[in-house]
């Protein structure tokens, strides 16, 4: 059964806050991973493994550098 | 007592260790007499021939948020606590960037980060690895991410001697800011390394106490019955300024540090040289570096590890070059051996014995050896003179290195 966006945010902010400390509430649709959540490249790699595990969706290395907002990563884990 | 050279002194001191999570608690638990050895209880301990070790009193993981600890090493993490209570103890507010250094290295490195890390390539692949596993198991991580901590551009440096770094890093700090390059330097050890194959390895060389049945009596320097070292873990850092840059902030010197001598036995990778030559030309070269007689120094933290083959000489050799009058101790006895984080640690009790005018003891020597013709603290602290003393770290390392840092008191 498909997750609704509401579930994969969540499961994101709890990846995030894991990760980088960031409270899970800040992560919302709209923010920038770098320009608002100030996470560096290889946090985002580190995000990109665990959303694997927790989405069972894997993020090749070329789609993760296009995936700017919290909204494009769970876009692409809704396929 | 005098040097035309820069003076250099300490103003601030940082410390985790097996007896303590700070330098107070560690400091008080060492007056104290304390073992910091325990019996480990983790699954593995059934596979090697050692059952104990001097773990970290206070686990780095508990201080320190969880997002920073998973991207550091432990020996990176105890590094870091460390380093932070030395910079928040020295109290510096404003330096200049491009003349602040770091120099902290460990023997090993991030050990068991290399070894788990190779577990998961294994079971899971290589896109499981952490993109942190480089910066986790390099040697010179602890250093590098102290040097962002602070904003070090003046150079950020990892020495590695095995278990004599922590006191070549002191070292090599002293010569950074005699020679210029730099205003304040933080230096010191760290090390990590309690895992099985470490053990393995060093019992493999039968150089581990395997007192399992009395662990806290195992690390016993200069004890007939002595069987090996115990491993430890946990770091100790220093911050080091040039004396005319503490006095003009008003900071608080704890210690002068006057001087290193650094030599090399040249004899075996692992044994120490029998006559102790190396050691007396390392601890010669510290008093003429620091402009010192060997009757101004009072006390020596000797390396003295509770293995058969180096306490002895040790003691034949600090009699042969300072004396037989300073008192000496073996904080090991206490501690175990934090390999690359002995130096730092022994180097944080060297200050303090000077700074307090205490010589912390020596515990578990039922049964003195043989040979031994120097005043040992053995049993409780004693009191150091007044006036104007010098005292002396002492610490070697596999490969044959040899280190005595000199300090004396402001």
């Amino acid at each position: 059964m498909a997750m609704t966006e509401q579930e994969i945010l969540a499961g994101i902010g709890k990846i995030i806050n894991e990760i980088t400390g960031i409270p899970a509430a800040e992560v919302t649709p709209e923010k920038s991973f770098v320009d608002d959540l100030d996470i560096d490249s290889l946090s985002m790699v580190e995000i990109a493994v665990a959303a694997q595990d927790e989405f069972g969706v894997e993020i090749p290395d070329d789609q993760l550098k296009n995936l700017k907002t919290v909204k494009d990563v769970i876009a692409f884990i809704q396929g | 007592m005098s040097t035309d050279q820069v003076r250099v002194v300490v103003t601030g001191l940082g410390a985790t260790t097996p007896l303590g999570g700070d330098v107070a608690s560690t400091w008080s638990a060492l007056l104290a007499g304390r073992s910091g050895v325990r019996t480990l209880t983790e699954d593995w301990v059934d596979s090697v021939p050692v059952k104990f070790a001097a773990v970290a009193a206070v686990d780095p993981t508990e201080v320190l948020p969880r997002p920073e600890a998973r991207r550091l090493d432990r020996a990176e993490q105890l590094a870091l606590v460390a380093a932070r209570e030395a910079w928040a103890h020295a109290g510096i507010e404003k330096v200049d960037p491009e003349r602040l250094g770091v120099v902290v290295g460990s023997g090993i490195g991030g050990i068991t980060t290399i070894l788990s890390a190779y577990d998961t390539f294994k079971e899971k692949g290589w896109q499981r690895l952490s993109p942190y596993t480089v910066p986790m198991l390099m040697p010179n991580g602890p250093a590098g991410w102290i040097g962002i901590e602070i904003g070090a551009r003046a150079g950020v440096h990892a020495t590695v001697s095995a278990c004599a770094t922590g006191a070549e890093s002191i070292g090599y700090a002293i010569e950074m800011i005699r020679s210029g390059r730099a205003d304040v330097v933080v230096a010191g050890g760290t090390e990590a390394a309690i895992h099985p194959l470490n053990i393995g390895s060093f019992a493999a060389m039968r150089a581990m106490s395997t007192r399992n049945d009395d662990p806290q009596r195992a690390s016993r320097p200069w004890d007939r019955g002595r069987d090996g070292f115990v491993l430890g873990e946990g770091a100790g850092i220093v911050v080091l300024e040039s004396e005319e840059h503490a006095r003009a902030r008003g900071a608080t010197i704890y210690a002068v540090a006057a001087g290193v001598g650094y030599s090399a036995d040249a004899h075996h990778i692992a044994q120490p040289e029998p006559t102790g030559a190396g050691v007396m030309l390392a601890m010669r070269r510290a008093l003429d570096n620091a402009g010192l007689n060997g009757e101004d120094v009072k006390h020596v933290n000797a390396h003295a590890t509770s293995t058969p083959a180096g306490d002895v000489v040790e003691t034949v050799a600090i009699k042969e070059v300072i004396g037989g009058h300073p008192l000496v101790t073996a904080t090991k006895s206490m501690t175990g051996h934090l390999l690359g984080g002995a130096g730092g640690i022994e180097s944080v009790f060297t200050v303090l014995a000077l700074h307090e005018r205490t010589a912390p003891g020596t515990i578990n020597v039922d049964d003195l050896d043989d040979g031994i013709e120097v005043d040992l603290v053995l049993g409780a602290p004693r009191e150091l003179p007044g006036g104007r003393i010098a005292a002396i770290n002492n610490s070697f390392g596999f490969g044959g290195h040899d280190v005595a840092v000199a300090f004396t008191t402001v």
